[in-house]
């Protein structure tokens, strides 16, 4: 499926958070989105998936969903957003209840563990996991539903280091072909995710520049690739620093765009 | 400088419950009241041993009153307590999820909660009769305003997350309510049942000292009448016995539904 973004703007109390920008997501593409703190990331992300309503613009979505697709646009949110009061396979089927019979549910949700490695931990509950783990359950809950696309809201930011690592290379695995946005305050995870990053600006989130990854993504956790992607990424931090300095120096000032 | 050893600094300040001391300090007070009581330091009058406000409690279970006062009472407190406790959780549940409920319903709990309510059982009486309904009334109403506040705060407390989640995968808003914001209030709602639970212990002893025949409020009342304060002294025990079952029943569903925390 295909998202555009048309005219898109938002602010908070009178203040601009967000705008104006366009932007389109390709189907089967991958688009990252990096921008200093508080630009707006967030608030982008949550108007793509319908969960904020925009000051202005509007959000299309083309194209028919996936075969068997339940809900076209899902997310995958920072803090894991798990039920604690609920299972791992609970977690998963939530969004199936009232939409699928139970044997079908069952199964879904059944080839949506194995896929994430968590059939072990079907019965256990999200306090007995760790971070990763917890977020695997994310990810297989947004899979679950098959969706049109995927909306990734800094998914591995609330992991340690050797964690994220590891979740991103399944990561990709997980999400190869899919239609996903993106959202990362890491550089280094921009350009291994992405086909294109969008650089938003600080506050109000402009699009400020688009930078392909002319790399194939299979490559890039290989050595050869290396270089590439630490040219890449010295050029998004050359783009991106005084607007992250300026930000640091103003956060808090104004909403964050987390919390939006 | 020569080498010394850093002294331990982190102890204390973590109380922690040793396992048996505390039926053991209450044995120990009973004990010591009983000794007091038979040497003569206290008068039997004001206040007779615990073995005889026990005899008294084996007594009264003897003769079936014992059962009569427990039935009454236990009848009117489960009934108060469920009109009140359903009522309480329909409003604040309301409050937590409805712009409208809360700008409505919020200063309304706000300024109503803090009156005794013992205070209006004259006025129910007015209303009610002097029969059940106003004792049920002020148990209800009494646990009404603890749950609806238990209730709110308790949805206030889910994260926003989890209820953008839901929305995230298009879930109706029946489902939202009772699959995130009704188990996710929960803990609140049990917490505030602790709360009400002793709230409506207290207002059915003094709805039962006006006007009733059975009940531990009005076995309490008439036997300070007739200054029997072994009766009396039971009649206190046996609130407390029913002040901690409910407690310990309240425990056991909380162990029970909230087992994933």
């Amino acid at each position: 499926m295909r998202l555009r973004a048309e005219g898109l703007a938002h602010a908070y109390d009178g203040i601009e958070a967000l705008g104006p920008l366009d932007l389109a997501v390709e189907s089967g593409e991958r688009v990252a989105v990096i921008g200093p703190s508080g630009c707006g990331k967030s608030t982008l992300l949550a108007i793509l998936g319908g969960l904020v309503r925009p000051s202005r613009g509007r959000v299309l979505l083309e194209g028919e969903p996936p075969r068997g697709s339940l809900v076209p646009l899902a997310y995958v949110f920072q803090d894991f957003a798990l039920l604690p009061w609920r299972t791992v396979e609970a977690n998963v089927a939530l969004p199936l209840e009232d939409r699928l019979g139970a044997a079908e549910r069952r199964e879904r949700v059944r080839a949506a563990l194995a896929r994430t490695r968590l059939a072990d931990f079907a019965r256990a509950y999200p306090r007995q996991l760790s971070g990763g783990m917890r977020q695997r359950v994310g990810i297989a809950r947004a899979l679950v539903v098959e969706p049109g696309v995927l909306l990734l809201d800094e998914p591995l930011s609330a992991l340690d280091a050797q964690t994220r690592e590891l979740l991103l290379e399944e990561m990709l695995g997980l999400t190869a072909g899919a239609t996903l946005v993106w959202v990362t305050h890491h550089l280094d995870e921009a350009v291994r995710v992405a086909d294109r990053v969008v650089l938003l600006s600080a506050r109000p989130g402009r699009v400020r520049a688009i930078l392909p990854v002319p790399i194939p993504e299979a490559e890039r956790g290989r050595p050869s690739a290396l270089a590439e992607l630490a040219r890449l990424r010295h050029e998004l931090w050359g783009l991106l620093r005084e607007d992250a300095r300026r930000a640091e120096a103003t956060l808090g000032a104004g909403p964050a765009d987390a919390g939006a | 400088m020569p080498a010394r050893e850093v002294p331990f600094r982190g102890g204390g300040f973590a109380p922690r419950r040793i396992r048996h001391v505390g039926w053991l300090s209450f044995l120990v007070l009973v004990g010591l009241w009983e000794l007091a009581s038979r040497a003569g330091l206290v008068s039997p009058f004001t206040l007779p041993a615990p073995s005889r406000v026990l005899a008294a409690l084996l007594e009264m279970a003897g003769s079936g009153e014992l059962a009569r006062h427990l039935v009454a009472s236990l009848a009117r407190l489960a009934l108060g307590w469920a009109l009140g406790a359903m009522l309480g959780v329909a409003v604040g549940l309301a409050i937590g999820i409805s712009s409208l409920a809360r700008s409505i319903g919020l200063p309304l709990v706000s300024a109503l909660f803090p009156v005794p309510k013992i205070a209006l059982l004259p006025l129910l009486i007015l209303w009610l009769g002097i029969g059940e309904a106003s004792k049920v009334a002020t148990i209800a109403l009494g646990t009404f305003f603890p749950t609806v506040i238990a209730t709110a705060s308790g949805v206030d407390q889910i994260p926003k997350s989890l209820v953008r989640m839901a929305q995230s995968f298009d879930l109706a808003p029946r489902a939202i309510v009772l699959r995130v914001i009704l188990p996710g209030a929960l803990p609140g709602m049990l917490a505030g049942a602790r709360i009400s639970a002793s709230i409506a212990l207290v207002l059915l002893t003094a709805a039962e000292m006006i006007g009733a025949e059975h009940g531990i409020g009005a076995l309490v009342l008439q036997a300070g009448h007739l200054m029997r304060s072994d009766r009396l002294l039971a009649g206190v025990v046996l609130l407390s016995v029913l002040g901690l079952a409910i407690g310990a029943a309240i425990g056991a569903l909380e162990r029970r539904l909230l087992a994933w925390r």
